[in-house]
């Protein structure tokens, strides 16, 4: 309170717009939104930036984005499907790893990228001033355009094998796409910003974070689906809450599995307090970290 | 009262020492789990104090600033190394918070603590503009609107397509400081940039900061350079150990910023020097232009450089001299005497000047050593490493930046020349 009477006195005392004050501590969450909007020209660089310099000297260049996610559903239908015969509800195979592995990648891919957040970017933090939420948010358009590639690769994928006759049914669910893409960006982006404000003290965590991407894809529900768990490890695996979305997501385009919708609010509002708490220790750690990297 | 556009109030920051880097997941967890069983900090090493109990470990890098800036005013921020010069710069272009206080700022800040920051190599001459110009705050309206006239400042011409990485280092400065340059804020606070590029381009850049500054701009202008400091700011600012040593007219800024920091004498002996004379002649001072050697002593081109020492003598020697070099990484640049050839040294006391006329040795920083030989060998005693000078940038409007080396010497010059089409 005496911080926003004082804002208001300063404000008197300079009687002019475009005031900014440096004080030791800001509010915890304040996002800082307006000042974020002031700078998405930037947004847009950046977002251009990881997107082109990505593909410069490589010879197949964003097909890749096409590739890997190709690759990786044709192994996990050879390995999990063809040699381990997991069970996939009765949808092909194919569909089934495709489907997992395309809103899988789209949430790894924001988190790994934005819990660098700090520590990569510590060279630029250090000599100029811009909001720094500028580029975990670059990092969450630029996934997701890689995301939107590999999406409309899978529909062709998915008119292919429904003409084709195979036991799939899209059904009207299918509107709640962007609701769980934003959900899964939600989950990646606020568990990267709390790894990111770790890393700056803790680079232990850096190592932990690829390794714990990949544990966590065996904790969540892409090469199996929910409903070949035995009874009581169901419920474990309902605690984890991108697991709801990801069974949801496949529960719309392909007509298998379960949608609960009780557990995707919960797990809407676990992603909720992951948000809140990312905030805080991003506009805590974002004040002073330059002095502990 | 209605104009100022930056005001500093009771400014402080301080970083923790030993707390600082190098610390684990696994360490804090010990560190925690020994505290809350009442033991020792396990990770202390031997005869070290526990830091939990204590609160003074911290050290101020700037403590109660405060200053004012009105509109227009270019403010030069001088001082030594360590003086808290960067953290008031990083504090006021919002890298870092600051611990106490508080600044207000009037109007969009843009500040230049690096060139090129945020270039990405892979990325093209002008992708990069783009880039580094949002990234220091301007609209890509507004690069737009400015893309040729940064192009043609950097002399880019038609490189401006491909990517950084192929550029030379120098073609990536100039870009960089051609976006820099034309970035237009209300208030601009500068680092040390000036120096980049070649000494032509150096030119351009100083006179661009000049035409910046004089376009009714607030620039805060931090440097070493009291030669820039002179020519470009009205006002200066003089930070020691942290606080505000002295705000007032650049002239009187600079002056007390070349001033001595300590009044430590470098007590001379006999562990300074080596030879067979050790306990025949003995030096008891050593200073330059009135300042004891020791300090950091920083004198500006256009003042000679007098060297004063004294001693005893024990012997007479009837054809001796006494002489002092400047050394610069390693290399003896100069060796300078007291006397002419022959001259002799009487038991007693004695006193040397020697003077070397201003302008002679380019700016940078020189090692003193001081000696005695007998022409012919055989007797001597030396001290190479005896204190250091620091020449600084010149004051001379064009001077300092036509050419680079470690000394100047007169020569003389004629260009004879025809006019007329060239066969």
């Amino acid at each position: 309170m005496s911080d926003r009477s004082a804002q208001q006195r300063q404000a008197d005392y300079f009687g002019q717009e475009h005031v900014t004050v440096i004080e030791p501590h800001g509010s915890v969450f304040d996002l800082k939104l307006r000042e974020l909007w002031s700078y998405r020209d930037l947004i847009v660089l950046f977002v251009r930036r990881d997107f082109v310099a990505q593909y410069k000297q490589t010879i197949l260049g964003p097909a890749w984005h096409l590739i890997q996610p190709l690759l990786t559903t044709v192994m996990f239908t050879i390995v999990f499907g063809k040699i381990a015969q997991l069970s996939t509800d009765g949808v092909p195979p194919f569909l089934f790893y495709m489907a997992g592995t395309v809103i899988w990648t789209y949430f790894a891919n924001v988190l790994t990228a934005t819990s660098g957040t700090f520590t990569t970017n510590s060279h630029i933090f250090g000599k100029v001033y811009f909001p720094r939420l500028a580029i975990p948010v670059a990092t969450l358009f630029s996934k997701l355009i890689a995301f939107a590639i590999q999406y409309v690769f899978f529909l062709g994928f998915l008119a292919w094998y429904f003409f084709d006759g195979a036991a799939v049914q899209p059904n009207a669910w299918v509107l709640l796409t962007p609701v769980l893409l934003l959900m899964m960006a939600a989950t990646g982006f606020s568990g990267g910003i709390i790894i990111s404000a770790m890393t700056t003290r803790y680079r232990d965590l850096t190592v932990l974070v690829s390794f714990g991407v990949q544990l966590l894809m065996y904790a969540t529900p892409i090469i199996y689906p929910v409903s070949s768990l035995p009874e009581k490890w169901q419920f474990w695996v309902s605690l984890n809450p991108i697991a709801p979305i990801v069974e949801a997501f496949r529960y719309a385009y392909l007509g298998q599995g379960t949608l609960d919708l009780p557990m995707l609010g919960v797990s809407g509002l676990v992603i909720l307090v992951l948000l809140i708490v990312g905030t805080v220790m991003f506009n805590a750690i974002e004040r002073t970290f330059m002095d502990t990297v | 009262m209605s104009n100022t556009v930056i005001k500093v109030e009771d400014l402080s920051k301080y970083y923790r020492l030993g707390l600082i880097g190098g610390a684990t997941l696994r360490e804090d967890i010990n560190r925690w789990l020994a505290k809350i069983q009442g033991k020792p900090d396990p990770l202390l090493k031997i005869g070290q104090q526990d830091q939990s109990h204590r609160k003074g470990d911290e050290i101020w890098a700037l403590k109660n600033v405060n200053f004012d800036v009105k509109e227009g005013e270019i403010l030069g921020i001088v001082g030594r190394n360590g003086a808290g010069k960067s953290t008031l710069l990083k504090i006021l272009s919002r890298i870092t918070a600051p611990s106490a206080g508080r600044i207000t700022l009037k109007g969009r800040v843009g500040s230049l603590l690096e060139v090129g920051t945020g270039f990405h190599p892979e990325l093209t001459g002008r992708e990069n503009i783009y880039l580094n110009g949002t990234i220091l705050g301007m609209r890509k309206a507004e690069v737009d609107r400015k893309l040729e006239e940064i192009v043609e400042f950097a002399e880019m011409g038609k490189f401006i397509d491909t990517p950084v990485k192929r550029y030379s280092s120098g073609m990536t400065v100039r870009l960089a400081f051609a976006v820099a340059a034309h970035l237009e804020p209300e208030i601009l606070v500068i680092d040390e940039v000036l120096a980049v590029g070649d000494a032509a381009f150096q030119k351009k850049c100083v006179g661009k900061m000049q035409a910046i500054a004089g376009g009714g701009r607030t620039v805060l202008f931090v440097t070493h350079n009291m030669g820039t400091a002179a020519e470009l700011c009205d006002r200066g600012l003089v930070i020691a150990d942290g606080r505000v040593a002295y705000d007032g007219a650049i002239e009187d800024a600079i002056r007390e910023y070349l001033r001595p920091s300590s009044t430590q004498k470098l007590e001379l002996g006999k562990q300074h020097f080596r030879g067979h004379l050790l306990d025949d002649i003995s030096i008891r001072t050593l200073s330059v232009n009135g300042i004891d050697l020791g300090q950091q002593i920083l004198i500006t081109p256009e003042s000679d450089l007098v060297f004063t020492f004294s001693g005893t003598s024990n012997i007479a020697l009837k054809d001796f001299d006494l002489l002092i070099t400047l050394h610069k990484d390693g290399a003896r640049i100069v060796t300078v005497h007291d006397s002419e050839p022959g001259t002799a040294l009487l038991e007693g006391h004695f006193t040397s000047t020697i003077t070397i006329p201003a302008r002679t040795l380019r700016p940078g920083t020189y090692t003193v050593g001081l000696g005695g030989e007998r022409p012919g060998g055989g007797q001597w005693f030396a001290g190479t490493d005896l204190g250091e000078i620091t020449i600084l940038e010149g004051w001379a409007p064009g001077y300092e930046r036509r050419s680079v080396g470690v000394i100047n010497i007169s020569a003389v010059g004629e260009r004879r020349m025809e006019s007329g089409p060239a066969r």
